[in-house]
């Protein structure tokens, strides 16, 4: 019993003292990135490897996301004679839940965990105590430029996705199973509301940026420096990111549609 | 002031177990000195205390007259830009050139234009025989040049402290005689103080003006490489001769080979 209490205790402890410290140096991004403006191209070349990277990616599984639902929403809406209403069905998912909540997932497999290598690998390398011994902060000049850029990345992407979704649905719908194509466009310019539905898509996938990067690039500073900690780091990236996606999702759902 | 660091009764450990302990010592301008020792000693832990990697738990190390304090992140900086340090393996950006990484700390702490940038990039290399070798990536290119090429990144900004940490490791006789005589002619030509943390006698002898020897976390022996070459402290001596037993045992300490044969026991 007593080994049980002073195991929490000590599981207690080190979170508290793990989310301090990922907090501060949370804060140390945000605080250390005013000097990135006057080097933007900084950020640029990161968004260049994290967002044209996983852009292939993003594009083909919005594409069969799009076939799925555009097959799915037909046989359900079929039932019940409201097929027209098919775009805005594949409309409303994509830009409301599975543009923002897919594209992170992809993200954090794509682009989280290469971020999380990266950064291992230049802490096992001894590049970031070679910086801090020029001088120079890792987390203004290696962390900081990625986080932003991967937030910047993200909505970037979730619009893409959901954009190739509902050509997807399209195809689908209207070219394969025979929907009416005006019903098709006007049923979803009617339903969805630019405020409510796309900006709240918007902001769910700046939220998702910052979780799935923050995490990402926290993971890889605080790797051991060895192979096995790099490849543990790494691990932790997919599941924390993708837990935090889905948990996030949840919470902005309730906050933002209810 | 004629010594440019100083270490004043320093004590340090990792968290139960100690590293160093009473450490005095002094590094003077303009000098080459050698911190040597076997594995485990406390050599680089002396280096990453002087660049404020590490903070000690009692004691004191000042750099040009200033207590080097890890908790002052400002003032820290500021004093980093002083110094330079090799690393073991040299520690290049490995998604730049060998230029960008010359020109690292250029871009990163002046202002210069691109043009002048270039020129005293290539005038780097061109010391430590790599001008033409800017284009290359550190995959391109051997260990002993990517310690070269770390050694002109170090340099770039004139420090006035040089530390080097194990710089001769896993290079062969020509890149180790090559980087040695680099150590050396750019301590003089910079009119900068050395920090060499090497085991290898031979080299590190060659070009120092002092030696420390470190043992367990404490100086044993002192002196210039001539006093520890006639020294009879059998620490040194098996130390500068090589000789495979002494008072760094063979074996590591424990239970003797009778008693875990269980010989003496058995019926």
């Amino acid at each position: 019993m007593i080994g049980f209490v002073t195991a929490l205790g000590r599981w207690t402890r080190e979170t508290i003292a793990n989310t301090g410290f990922a907090a501060r140096v949370l804060f140390e991004i945000v605080r250390s990135s005013g000097g990135l403006l006057r080097r933007f191209r900084l950020i640029t070349t990161q968004i260049h490897f994290i967002g044209n990277y996983s852009l292939l990616l993003i594009a083909v599984s919005g594409l069969f996301v799009g076939f799925v639902l555009g097959l799915q929403g037909y046989y359900t809406l079929n039932k019940y004679g409201s097929e027209q209403a098919l775009g805005l069905l594949v409309a409303l998912s994509l830009t409301r839940e599975l543009g923002p909540v897919v594209t992170a997932l992809l993200f954090a497999g794509r682009a989280g965990t290469s971020l999380t290598a990266e950064i291992g690998l230049m802490k096992a390398g001894e590049q970031l105590s070679a910086m801090e011994m020029m001088a120079v902060n890792p987390l203004q000049r290696v962390l900081a430029p990625r986080f932003w850029a991967g937030v910047i990345a993200m909505p970037i992407l979730a619009a893409i996705f959901s954009a190739v979704g509902i050509f997807g649905g399209y195809i689908v719908g209207v070219q394969l199973i025979g929907v009416d194509e005006g019903a098709f466009w006007s049923q979803m310019q009617g339903g969805v509301d630019v405020w409510n539905d796309v900006l709240n898509g918007v902001l769910k996938s700046v939220v998702f940026g910052i979780a799935v990067t923050f995490i990402a690039v926290y993971q890889g500073y605080q790797s051991q420096p060895t192979p096995e900690g790099v490849a543990r780091a790494t691990t932790r990236t997919v599941v924390m990111a993708s837990l935090s996606v889905l948990w996030l999702d949840f919470l902005l759902t309730a906050l933002m549609f209810s | 002031m004629s010594n440019l660091v100083e270490i004043r009764n320093l004590h340090f450990r990792y968290g139960e177990r100690p590293i160093l302990s009473a450490l005095d010592m002094v590094f003077p301008r303009g000098k080459v000195i050698a911190v040597m020792g076997g594995s485990g000693s406390g050599k680089t832990t002396v280096l990453r205390l002087i660049g404020g990697q590490l903070a000690p738990q009692s004691g004191s190390v000042t750099v040009k007259g200033e207590r080097v304090d890890p908790s002052n992140v400002r003032a820290l900086y500021a004093m980093r830009r002083k110094m330079g340090m090799l690393f073991q393996h040299g520690a290049l950006f490995t998604d730049m050139s060998v230029f960008d990484n010359v020109a690292f700390p250029l871009r990163e702490h002046t202002d210069l234009p691109e043009e002048m940038i270039h020129d005293l990039v290539l005038m780097k290399l061109h010391t430590v025989g790599l001008r033409n070798a800017a284009q290359l990536k550190p995959s391109e290119i051997s260990g002993g040049m990517a310690r070269r090429v770390a050694l002109a990144r170090t340099i770039a900004l004139d420090p006035e402290l040089i530390m080097y940490d194990e710089p001769f490791a896993g290079l062969d006789p020509i890149s180790m005689g090559m980087t040695a005589n680099l150590i050396r002619k750019l301590n003089d030509a910079l009119g900068s103080t050395t920090i060499l943390v090497s085991h290898d006698v031979q080299e590190s002898f060659l070009i120092a003006d002092y030696v420390y020897f470190l043992s367990k976390g404490a100086i044993v022996a002192q002196g210039t490489p001539a006093e520890m070459m006639a020294s009879s402290d059998p620490y040194v001596r098996q130390f500068v001769h090589a000789e495979p037993d002494g008072p760094v045992p063979f074996h590591y300490p424990g239970k003797s080979l009778a008693e875990d044969l269980g010989l003496g026991t058995r019926a």
